[in-house]
């Protein structure tokens, strides 16, 4: 299982943190704050793993974000970096080759994609192609709502007049 | 108005971006401005403002339980945008504990049932992130007709959400578990599949057991899927269920075997390996093979492979060592490469490698090694070195001179920061064997002599060590009066207050045994003719009138500043040493001189002298950590009593002696000191008594002690405080020779072990209550199946598996048999709790009756894992057939 999920960028920010095991909001930022000052201190050449706290941490690179999930000792560590990259797949062809800014402005959009690959700490969805459709038919429910706020708030604009 | 002046969530990340030094300035004033609009009674206002509180939640880690009903109540808004940043918010920042969760109740279910499917992924995503017991329990029905749903994600999503269900609420097993494996077999659409494998998977960790009657569907899923991602899940599944059943583990080989053979996937490659190594060790050929594998990965450029390889190495090391020496090479030379991972996992399959034979070359490279890697890593290898050897009670190490030799260089590395253990580790073997005590005390000096150890403050304590070592073994010191000056060098001045009074102690003892020495040499020589001669005391220590005299100088000189000390501990036996040698000086600078009364002088010295000697060689021996407990309760002694009388009683008479002890100068130091010597000698006697008293206690209540005879000795060894020799004949016969017989060319010496009390007590792990339910509940589930079907039904099913299978003969007798089986399982369902807690009480016996090389192999079960300590306590092979009929289906 898959305790949480973090997206850290190389300058130690947050983008992204979900948490699918029960952590207390005082244990949130402590576990960020020890796992980043590992990860983000290993060379480019070592291995993707980290043995912490009786937990693994699979973390891979990409451009200046570090993906990280924190499994258990059983996992396949090979699995989940495989699940990292079909993510930042999913994230590159969503955004169209996705950079940390597209992270940055839209970070509720990427815990949506990320609740499409992971559900409980568990992987969910092997294929991109129907998440993509999934995301689609979720931005048009959002532009369908937000149109129909606007003509509702046009009208009680137009009423309090 | 408030929206049209409302910031955007675009307008606060890009503040925060903009902000250099005052971010949480920043923040608060957003928190200011949300804390405001989101009270807003419009919905778009407040549900911007909870966005942005989300963020500032999940980046910053601001505090947003205060917004926890704004949540719910955004979640209950028909717009979609305003419900997803609601469920965005609840899924983000609510907790078990959240007081509120139990409002959503409603919502969730309306929107589990609602006909959009987002919004219905959105209610599940939640649900699985926050569900508790109750919201578990309301929402079970609707969970379980979505499990049933046309909608592809939809469905797949309630099957991901029955995890969190089954976890926080077991009952709702009896609801949706039928379906659950209903779903295993709809093979028409992968990602249902892979989704109840994933459950499964998770499940079968917790407890395997429960899961051994769906062994068919997995094994058919293992043998039909391509999906990488199932397949892995289901060897996971396998790990776990192979070793409770050894005809599944016969049946599943060929097929892992041919995966990893076949696929191109490292992942699942490596799960095979990992499956194999794990569950299917006793599959030679299968073994073989997955070492071949193992022996690519070593190779391999990606650092990744490496660490797995290396990782693997590790699973199988402790039954199949010869895959790990066939790499051992490699895995040495990996104690080098710059990834700390790689370091450490190689250093654990470096010690798992060790052996009696090997220990001394292995600890030779890793010393080496230790000495020029960094220091945090040098200390972990020490840290490994010293647990290793030390692991019940030194098991490995045969030639303990050169332990302690390697102790003693261990101490001077530069980076060492092992005081405490080692120092442990220095007293302990000091205690144990006596035949290394010589070269103990060679080490201790070795340490004690060099001044420039003195400035390193993490080897005090291993200086500690060595001082009492050298104390209460100084018979073996060739040469005491060195030793003396060592002990009282200046520059003992650094050392923490706590070791200077062992040295000080250290110092008096060996300042005794200097003067008793000198005296009996004196004596001997005007006896010479009787032949008396002290066997501890050589050519070498022969201590002239001069060095005494030195000796004496050099503690007025050193400890005379001390007595004024502001520790206790130091003052106290600063002025103990004084306190002698004053009594001591005169009557023996009068000995000194060769004189006609000399002798009667000598005499009363020596009379001295020899009584502190005896005090102090009175050797300590090893006491059990339950000794304690063993001395019985004199009649009329009540222990839990209030102690308020005491003051009474104390009142009077502290003070008092306190006054005695402050007004005590050098002129009754004669007085004092002759108190302190009887005092010593006094000491002495209760313990012999208490000796005896307790002997006489076993007499009486033999049967508060342990039965066997073995046990026997060893008790009375641990109450008498026996020196190590006398357990010499007994523990070697018993516990060592068996073992150590072959082709030793030096013996290994005695090593004193209690039979209890060495040990910590082995806490047996109680399974969390919850998991206990839940696997009570699918057993009942999957049992109940079979228990629901028509008796008739069921027996015509089972022939016509009898007749699928055909190679045995299987008779109506037999069928009974296996229907008798059924109800035998249903049997031991009903009460698990029992069934444990007879284990555990079995396992504790097996713990209290253990001891020596017994109690060695348990031990080393205990280290090298769960599953093999499951596999030897819990499974006799013959129970397992007996209580799981149903993989009979399979095969």
């Amino acid at each position: 299982m898959i305790h949480f999920v973090l997206l850290i960028s190389r300058q130690g920010k947050v983008r992204l943190t979900k948490w699918y095991s029960p952590y207390s909001q005082k244990e949130r930022s402590k576990v960020i704050r020890e796992l980043s000052g590992i990860v983000l201190n290993r060379g480019p050449k070592l291995c993707n793993f980290v043995e912490w706290r009786g937990h693994r941490v699979v973390y891979r690179r990409y451009a200046g974000l570090y993906f990280c999930m924190c499994i258990d000792e059983a996992d396949n560590e090979l699995e989940v970096l495989d699940i990292i990259h079909h993510f930042v797949e999913i994230l590159d062809r969503y955004f169209g080759s996705v950079c940390e800014l597209d992270l940055i402005f839209n970070f509720h959009k990427a815990y949506y994609i990320l609740d499409e690959v992971l559900i409980a700490g568990e992987f969910q969805e092997s294929s991109k192609r129907t998440i993509i459709r999934l995301l689609s038919t979720h931005d048009s429910m959002v532009e369908m709502a937000k149109e129909e706020a606007t003509s509702i708030g046009n009208m009680i604009a137009q009423v309090t007049k | 108005m408030d929206s049209l002046f409302q910031r955007s969530l675009d307008d606060i990340i890009k503040g925060l971006r903009h902000q250099q030094a005052g971010e949480s300035a920043f923040v608060s004033k957003v928190l200011e401005e949300v804390r405001r609009e989101i009270k807003s009674t419009d919905s778009h206002t407040k549900s911007t403002a909870l966005q942005k509180l989300t963020y500032l939640h999940s980046i910053c880690f601001v505090d947003m339980s205060w917004a926890a009903f704004h949540a719910i109540e955004c979640i209950s808004y028909p717009n979609f945008t305003h419900k997803k940043v609601g469920y965005l918010a609840i899924s983000q920042s609510f907790q078990e504990s959240t007081p509120v969760i139990l409002l959503i109740s409603n919502q969730l279910r309306k929107d589990l049932k609602s006909n959009v499917e987002v919004e219905v992924s959105l209610a599940l995503e939640c649900l699985s992130r926050i569900g508790n017991l109750d919201l578990c329990r309301d929402l079970t029905p609707e969970v379980f007709t979505l499990m049933a749903s046309s909608r592809i994600p939809v469905r797949k999503k309630a099957i991901g959400v029955v995890l969190r269900l089954f976890g926080k609420y077991p009952d709702a097993v009896r609801v949706c578990f039928k379906r659950l494996v209903e779903s295993l077999e709809s093979s028409d659409s992968p990602p249902i599949v892979s989704a109840v494998i994933g459950v499964f998977c998770e499940l079968a960790s917790k407890d395997p057991k429960a899961y051994l009657p769906l062994a068919p569907e997995f094994y058919k899923i293992l043998v039909d899927s391509r999906n990488n991602w199932v397949l892995i899940k289901v060897l996971k599944i396998f790990t776990k269920l192979a070793p409770l059943e050894p005809r599944l583990a016969k049946k599943i080989v060929e097929p892992i075997c041919e995966l990893m053979s076949k696929t191109g996937a490292k992942s699942l490659m490596f799960e095979c390996i990992r499956t194999i190594l794990t569950s299917l060790a006793e599959h030679e050929s299968a073994v073989k093979l997955a070492a071949g594998r193992i022996n690519e990965l070593l190779i391999d450029e990606d650092p990744n492979l490496r660490y797995l390889g290396l990782h693997a190495l590790a699973i199988v090391a402790p039954k199949h060592i010869w895959a790990v020496l066939e790499n051992k090479e490699f895995v040495i030379k990996s104690l080098s490469d710059p990834d700390p991972n790689i370091k450490l996992e190689s250093l654990r399959l470096v010690m798992e490698m060790v052996s009696e034979s090997n220990v001394v070359e292995i600890c030779r490279v890793l010393v080496n090694y230790a000495t020029k890697s960094e220091p945090e890593f040098c200390n972990v290898i020490l840290g490994s070195i010293l647990s290793t050897c030390s692991n019940n009670v030194y098991e490995i190490i045969v030639d303990f001179d050169w332990y302690v030799s390697l102790l003693g260089e261990m101490s001077r590395i530069q980076h060492c920061q092992k005081g405490e253990e080692i120092e442990n580790q220095l007293i302990d073997i000091g205690m144990r064997v006596q035949d290394v005590r010589p070269e103990l005390v060679r080490v201790g000096r070795d340490l004690l002599m060099d001044p420039a150890l003195l400035g390193n403050p993490f080897l005090h304590r291993i200086l500690s060590a060595a001082a009492w070592l050298c104390g209460e073994y100084v018979e073996f010191i060739r040469n005491p009066v060195e030793l003396m000056e060592s002990l009282l060098q200046p520059r003992t001045s650094l050392l923490p207050p706590s070791v200077r009074a062992v040295y000080l102690e250290s110092a008096f003892k060996a300042l005794v045994f200097c003067l008793h020495s000198y005296l009996k040499s004196a004596t001997s020589s005007d006896h010479s003719a009787l032949g008396l001669s002290d066997p501890g005391v050589s050519k070498e220590n022969h201590i002239t009138p001069d060095s005494v005299l030195h000796l004496l100088n050099l503690i007025d000189m050193a400890v005379g500043p001390l007595s004024g000390s502001y520790d206790v501990e130091i003052q106290e036996r600063a002025r103990n040493i004084l306190g002698f040698t004053e009594l001591i000086k005169p009557v023996l600078s009068d000995s000194l001189h060769p004189q006609d009364e000399r002798h009667k002088q000598q005499v009363e010295a020596s009379k001295m002298v020899r009584l502190l000697h005896d005090t102090f060689s009175d050797e300590l021996g090893p006491v059990s950590m339950s000794a304690q407990g063993r001395v019985p309760v004199p009649d009329g002694l009540v222990l839990h009593e209030n102690l308020a009388d005491l003051e009474a009683v104390c009142g009077s008479s502290l003070p008092a002696s306190s006054a005695t002890i402050s007004f005590e100068g050098s002129h009754n130091v004669e007085g004092a000191t002759s108190i302190f010597i009887s005092d010593q000698k006094e000491e002495s006697e209760p313990s012999s008594e208490s000796t005896s008293l307790l002997a006489e206690h076993r007499k009486r209540h033999g049967l508060y002690y342990l039965p066997s005879e073995k046990n026997t000795e060893h008790h009375e060894a641990n109450n008498d405080y026996p020196p190590a020799n006398e357990l010499k004949s007994e523990l070697a016969e018993q516990s060592f020779l068996p073992k150590r017989k072959s082709k030793q060319v030096k013996a290994r010496p005695v090593v004193v072990k209690l039979d209890e009390g060495d040990v910590l007590p082995i806490s047996s792990k109680i399974p969390q209550a919850k998991d206990d339910s839940l696997s009570e509940a699918v057993r009942d589930v999957l049992l109940g199946n079979e228990a629901d079907a028509d008796t008739l039904t069921q027996k015509a099913a089972a022939d016509s598996v009898i007749r699928k299978k055909g190679k045995e003969k299987l008779n109506a007798k037999e069928q009974e048999d296996d229907l008798d089986h059924m109800d035998s399982q249903s049997g031991t369902v009903q009460n698990p709790v029992k069934e444990r807690s007879k284990r555990s009480s079995r396992k504790q016996n097996a713990d209290e009756g253990d001891h020596g090389g017994d109690k060695g192999k348990q031990k080393r079960r205990h280290r090298h894992g769960k599953h093999r300590t499951r596999e030897g306590v819990q499974n006799p092979p013959a129970n397992v057939i007996s209580q799981t009929p149903v993989p009979d289906l399979l095969l």
